[in-house]
């Protein structure tokens, strides 16, 4: 298939295929760190998580038409402050749903699936209903549009660049909180033995509370992002859904960096198999080769200890 | 809507009006004849549909919930406009008609559930609804066994007809064919590249796209691409696309992908402008949320852009407005479906009759002057006569009209030569 291409054609090609590639990662880090994160430290499935996605999305929605409305002159930053207010609504809520339904359901993790798959049907009517239910274009800052143009065959997606850098910065910060503080320490402490982290002075119940608000709240900040790449619409979180729970399902539910490891494997397959066939082949392969290595690794890339 | 429009439909009621009025006296003393122009219920009726001395129902079936919701809300409510206006003018055979709205939840076997329940329970004269081909294809059976009238709206990939479905929207070859030869001979398009969702509607239009590109226009395809429905991803094969350097994108992306596709697209740096694409799935709805900087550029080849300059447009666009909101945009698709009505009733009154049979027999050749898009006819084959044009997307999210065919496109489900 190469016979018809200039050596520069193809090379520039592979340059733009790679960051194709490390863009996909980025995006599907960042889908899936909020759900590590509360699987992986809660034992909790949450179905959900792609609707704490769009409600991040539709708060920056609203931030946009606020700041249009009201603060043309700073609309060039908007994005910076809907992503904090993306991740402060979608912990929030977060927070709330911990409180009212999932700490009911600790010792019953699969019935948590059923009710937060419950719970993503209720969010998403309560989105059409509140926003109704075409898809809603988020206008985005002018800078933040096209690409850098590096030669003529190679540019650069801007959004890309932007996806890349917030996924390294929220993943650094992440591994900060859970591997570095204080708070952090509680977390690891109750995932390890709840019974002795409760013993020694730890209030395990907010350890929980703030535990499924930092996964929500990150979820948030992802859908927040995705309003550059993809639909915001009522339904729009089921689309990442099934490839958040591969990404974390294959690296290892309790496992941070085996989330990024299987982010990274999953992606470099994908891309590199879509530019050889077509886009619906390229996915199916992936899929087999994933199915493939959990037959041989059921518990994932890296595994680590799960509360029972 | 002002009866400037509709002087062609309103002119045979009023002369029956008056028709009416002259008979008053005789008619003042029949009981519950409520409408001077009213048909006995017995004479109209012989297949014990729910059709009273003042009243018809009909069934709404679309998916108000459900990812499909996205979509068919347009439909919806162009549906209810046009019988809200049908019942204003008096409604049909002198009888108001009634909607039953059932809810398909974008679940296939819940619409083939819900038609029958409508045509069983409801006894509905007619049913507007279904929306994608998915859906229609679970409910044409429910159709067939019990001898119902669908009037479905959406474009769609053609290989079917049927007696109890008139299709309002075009099929494949209408749509696709003009705008083809129109870029091919306006920009000197050679090659091709495709790209679609993975469902049968794409691949079907690509497969008729794609003959009538080598046979016809002696072009090349120079990639053909699937994604699965959802995909929000197109980094990959934006990079082939640049690659094979198409003087034409031809994409049938749907759904949720399209504005993924579309901003990825934009990210990239492939300036519209420059790089012709044409797109048959992108409608005034789709730019909504695909947002209108970055499509600005693009071809859309269907039969209805919002931005349509005729009389009957110009009384439609406001008065959906006025009943659904300022900030409404009216796709191709939304245009069908307010066809729908208004062709089941102009059919009825040329039956001189409920009963399905009968619409179904006298559907071919029955005229809609008054239609947004301009003059339709039904065809033998149940689907319309109806013009193709290109758009070319603007900012603000409106087409502006590039290109229209001369004449009405004969709809052509079968087409031989394409398959």
């Amino acid at each position: 298939m190469f016979g018809d291409y200039s050596i520069g054609d193809l090379g520039s090609i592979f340059v733009m295929q790679g960051f194709a590639g490390l863009i996909l990662f980025s995006v599907y880090v960042l889908m899936a760190l909020g759900l590590a994160i509360i699987f992986g430290q809660m034992g909790v499935i949450n179905m959900a998580h792609g609707e704490f996605m769009i409600l991040g999305a539709y708060v920056t929605w609203m931030t946009s038409n606020i700041f249009q409305s009201y603060l043309p002159g700073l609309f060039s930053g908007y994005f910076f402050l809907a992503m904090i207010l993306a991740f402060l609504a979608s912990g929030a809520l977060g927070m709330v749903v911990e409180w009212v339904l999932i700490r009911h359901l600790y010792k019953r993790p699969l019935d948590t699936l059923l009710a937060t798959w419950g719970l993503s049907l209720m969010l998403q009517q309560a989105y059409r209903s509140v926003f109704g239910a075409r898809e809603v274009g988020v206008e985005l800052p002018q800078w933040m549009l096209g690409s850098l143009h590096v030669t003529d065959s190679i540019e650069v997606p801007i959004n890309g660049v932007f996806v890349m850098g917030l996924t390294v910065l929220i993943t650094i910060s992440v591994a900060y909180v859970l591997y570095m503080s204080r708070w952090g320490r509680q977390v690891r402490a109750v995932v390890q033995n709840r019974i002795m982290a409760g013993a020694v002075g730890i209030n395990t119940e907010k350890v929980d509370r703030y535990t499924f608000g930092l996964g929500c709240g990150i979820a948030g900040v992802a859908g927040s992002a995705f309003t550059m790449i993809g639909s915001t619409g009522p339904t729009s979180g089921q689309l990442y859904i099934v490839d958040t729970f591969l990404v974390v399902v294959f690296g290892g539910a309790a496992s941070l960096l085996g989330t990024i490891a299987s982010a990274f494997s999953i992606s470099q397959t994908q891309s590199t198999l879509e530019f050889f066939m077509s886009g619906s082949m390229a996915k199916v392969l992936t899929l087999l080769a994933v199915v493939g290595i959990l037959m041989l690794r059921p518990q994932g890339l890296f595994a680590l200890k799960v509360r029972k | 809507m002002s009866d400037e429009a509709n002087k062609g439909l309103l002119s045979p009621l009023r002369r029956k009006l008056l028709m009416g009025m002259a008979a008053v006296p005789a008619i003042t003393m029949l009981p519950r004849a409520s409408f001077a122009q009213a048909p006995a219920t017995s004479a109209v009726n012989t297949t014990g549909l729910a059709v009273t001395d003042t009243e018809v129902t009909v069934g709404i079936l679309h998916s108000a919930t459900g990812t499909m919701a996205i979509s068919e809300t347009g439909s919806i409510e162009a549906e209810k406009l046009a019988i809200e206006q049908i019942n204003a003018m008096g409604g049909v055979l002198g009888r108001k008609i009634k909607f039953i709205q059932e809810d398909g939840a974008s679940d296939w076997p819940t619409f083939a559930e819900k038609a029958k329940k409508l045509l069983v329970n409801d006894k509905v004269a007619a049913i507007m609804g279904c929306w994608t081909s998915a859906s229609r294809k679970a409910v044409l059976p429910v159709m067939e066994q019990y001898n119902g009238m669908l009037y479905y709206p959406t474009f769609y990939e053609g290989l079917e007809q049927s007696k109890n479905v008139i299709y309002t929207g075009q099929e494949a070859t209408q749509q696709i064919l003009a705008g083809l030869n129109w870029i091919a001979k306006e920009k000197g398009a050679k090659t091709f590249f495709f790209i679609g969702s993975d469902y049968i509607w794409p691949r079907t239009s690509n497969k008729i796209a794609r003959k009538h590109v080598e046979n016809v226009l002696k072009g090349k395809v120079v990639g053909e691409e699937y994604y699965a429905l959802g995909s929000t991803q197109f980094n990959s094969v934006i990079n082939k696309i640049k690659l094979t350097k198409p003087d034409v994108i031809f994409t049938d992306v749907v759904g949720g992908s399209n504005v993924a596709f579309y901003k990825q697209l934009k990210a990239a740096g492939i300036d519209l402008a420059k790089q012709p694409l044409l797109t048959i799935s992108v409608t005034e709805d789709e730019i909504d949320g695909i947002g209108g900087e970055n499509i600005a550029g693009a071809y859309a080849c269907m039969k209805y852009f919002q931005s349509l300059d005729n009389a009957n447009n110009k009384t439609f666009v406001p008065a959906f407005k006025k009943m659904w909101g300022e900030k409404t945009v009216i796709g191709d698709v939304t245009q069908a479906a307010y066809l729908g009505p208004w062709l089941w009733k102009l059919t009825v009154e040329k039956a001189g009759s409920f009963d399905v049979d009968k619409i179904a027999a006298a559907s071919p050749g029955v005229e809609f002057k008054g239609a947004p898009e301009g003059y339709v006819r039904i065809h033998e084959n149940h689907h319309l006569w109806s013009k193709t044009r290109v758009g070319r997307a603007k900012l603000d999210g409106q087409f502006e009209l590039i290109y229209e065919t001369a004449d009405l496109v004969e709809p052509d489900p079968f087409p031989k030569g394409y398959q």
